[in-house]
């Protein structure tokens, strides 16, 4: 039974991280029906930037706290630019192009950004200071630090935010109307060009927090880390509904847990024939799954409430 | 009231071998309600849709209070005064009758992208500010107690109303509607004849698509008759409804 919580625990961290990196390919696909594959290593972007600025404050003195915060303004902001680059640059010249087109630019520009990361950063393994103390809590059998308690609550916060933002907000009933219906938007005078770079800027600032957070839950970063998170978060807004807000945090969560568990587990299952470190393929397992039985995913509908 | 607001210039439009409009020139009048009347397939529609900016024309143009309205530019149309309703209506169905008509506000509003994202004094007071104008425009139309449902539960004529609000909410010069009156009953009609006739006496000049003869006639100060794309006549009603040509189009003549 401890296990079984302590994975939840772990799940729901790791989980939170993939909603907030599963919202920024689902705000984007809900406005313009686009997988922007590049995605994953903005957040990889965010991580390296805000381990640079983290290490040059730490470095001159400042406290490791309000040093991570400085890191990750300065990740979202880095972030924002570049997503709003993103787009300007490599899609909306393709606005009006089939689908497949602007597909295979972000698999460009995603190879692009690697590359550009790998240049700067090096190939190497990045180690990311501690942001935090490292305090545990225990609780009914399990063990938690104040890392994952941080990351499950700003990521909360976070979303909770971004749902006020796009319920609540004019610039989030534009983006809304222009999911539903671009063309009578634009009649409203909503200017689209203006709703997609927003989602794009929202997108990334949001996948810049989560990259924050992956960087100091494991200490560790690396040019490449943002595939393997991107994919997993693209099968997070797949199986929670891609296009529905509601449904990447949800699946985000669930796949975190489903991950945690499989991880626990899979050990026992097969006899020890394989071990944790197989726990990748429970994200593909269940996109597979998905992909085959319900397509359209938890919350999915034809023209469901996209935004 | 002879201030021309919209002049349309030798519009031309086909798809394909399809010729819908043949140069159409057309003059609409500010303050009045202009019909725009013809059978089905005239390219009543086509019209407003070059004239919105969903359609780019194949020539001509149009010029509205004064100077030409871009093709392909149907955000700028909005800014210019132009607004519409569509013949099959087209509500942002998964938000409420309120935030539809909050988004019509959109192009007559400035706040941006950060001062969304950062809650600026100013953005909130804007927001309230539309939320309030919004409300007052269900009023107007007469759904407000319906303001909080979402509009696809809304019903048919209800809709028709929302669509209207959401059009007002863009101040516009020019209010277009196609065919508000279709699948109404004679109640409904009636009460829309009433709401045209008070839009115009706020100011706003109407043009008019109807199927519905009697209420154009009854309601247009003057008539515009299209058949197969081309414009038949344009005059007073009184005068298109004895015109042999308008009678020889309707009956298949």
């Amino acid at each position: 039974m401890d296990i079984f919580l302590q994975q939840i625990i772990n799940g729901l961290v790791q989980g939170s991280i993939y909603a907030l990196v599963a919202l920024g390919y689902t705000m984007v696909y809900g406005i313009m029906g686009l997988i922007n594959f590049a995605h994953g290593e903005v957040v990889m972007i965010g991580t390296l930037v805000s381990i640079t600025v983290v290490g040059l404050l730490i470095g001159a003195g400042m406290p490791a706290g309000l040093a991570g915060l400085c890191g990750l303004v300065v990740a979202v902001l880095v972030c924002m630019g570049l997503g709003w680059s993103l787009e300007r640059v490599a899609y909306r010249p393709l606005r009006g192009a089939p689908r497949l087109t602007p597909l295979i630019t972000a698999i460009g520009m995603s190879i692009v950004l690697q590359n550009l990361a790998m240049i700067l950063w090096g190939r190497n393994y990045l180690t990311f200071p501690p942001l935090l103390p490292k305090v545990s809590f225990e609780l009914a059998g399990t063990h938690f630090t104040l890392v994952q308690v941080a990351i499950v609550a700003i990521s909360a916060a976070t979303m909770g935010g971004l749902l006020l933002l796009i319920y609540r907000t004019k610039l989030g009933m534009a983006m809304r109307a222009t999911a539903q219906n671009p063309a009578v938007a634009s009649l409203m005078g909503i200017n689209a060009n203006r709703v997609i770079a927003a989602a794009f800027v929202i997108g990334s600032a949001l996948g810049a927090l989560a990259g924050v957070m992956v960087g100091s839950y494991y200490e560790i970063a690396h040019y490449q880390m943002g595939f393997m998170l991107g994919l997993k978060a693209f099968t997070a807004a797949v199986l929670g509904g891609i296009g529905n807000l509601a449904g990447a945090m949800l699946g985000g969560v669930l796949l975190g847990i489903i991950e945690a568990l499989g991880a626990g587990y899979i050990g026992d299952l097969t006899g020890g024939f394989l071990g944790s470190h197989y726990q990748d393929i429970f994200a593909f397992v269940v996109l597979i799954g998905v992909l085959m039985f319900k397509p359209s995913g938890l919350f999915g509908e034809k023209a469901g409430d996209r935004a | 009231m002879s201030e021309v607001l919209l002049e349309a210039r030798a519009v031309a439009k086909h798809f394909g071998g399809v010729k819908a409009l043949r140069e159409v020139s057309l003059s609409i009048r500010r303050g009045e309600i202009y019909g725009l009347i013809g059978p089905n397939g005239a390219g009543k529609t086509t019209f407003f849709n070059c004239m919105t900016g969903l359609y780019v024309p194949d020539g001509g143009g149009f010029d509205f209070a004064g100077a030409p309205l871009l093709a392909d530019a149907p955000q700028q149309a909005a800014a210019r005064g132009i607004a519409r309703t569509f013949q099959n209506i087209r509500l942002f169905g998964n938000m409420t009758a309120l935030e539809n008509v909050m988004v019509g506000r959109h192009v007559r509003t400035r706040a941006g992208v950060f001062g969304a994202m950062l809650r600026t004094a100013a953005t909130r007071a804007e927001e309230a500010a539309i939320r309030s104008r919004a409300m007052e425009l269900l009023h107007y139309v007469d759904i407000a107690e319906r303001a909080d449902d979402l509009a696809r539960n809304l019903s048919y004529g209800d809709q028709r109303r929302l669509e209207i609000a959401r059009a007002l909410a863009t101040e516009p010069q020019l209010l277009c509607l196609d065919e508000p009156a279709a699948g109404m009953n004679a109640t409904e009609t009636g009460e829309l004849r009433e709401l045209i006739e008070g839009i115009r006496g706020d100011g706003t000049t109407v043009l008019l698509i109807e199927h519905d003869v009697k209420l154009v006639m009854g309601l247009c100060d003057r008539v515009a008759v299209l058949d197969y794309g081309a414009l038949v006549i344009e005059d007073v009603p009184a005068v298109v409804q004895k015109d042999q040509r308008v009678i020889e189009a309707y009956l298949g003549g």
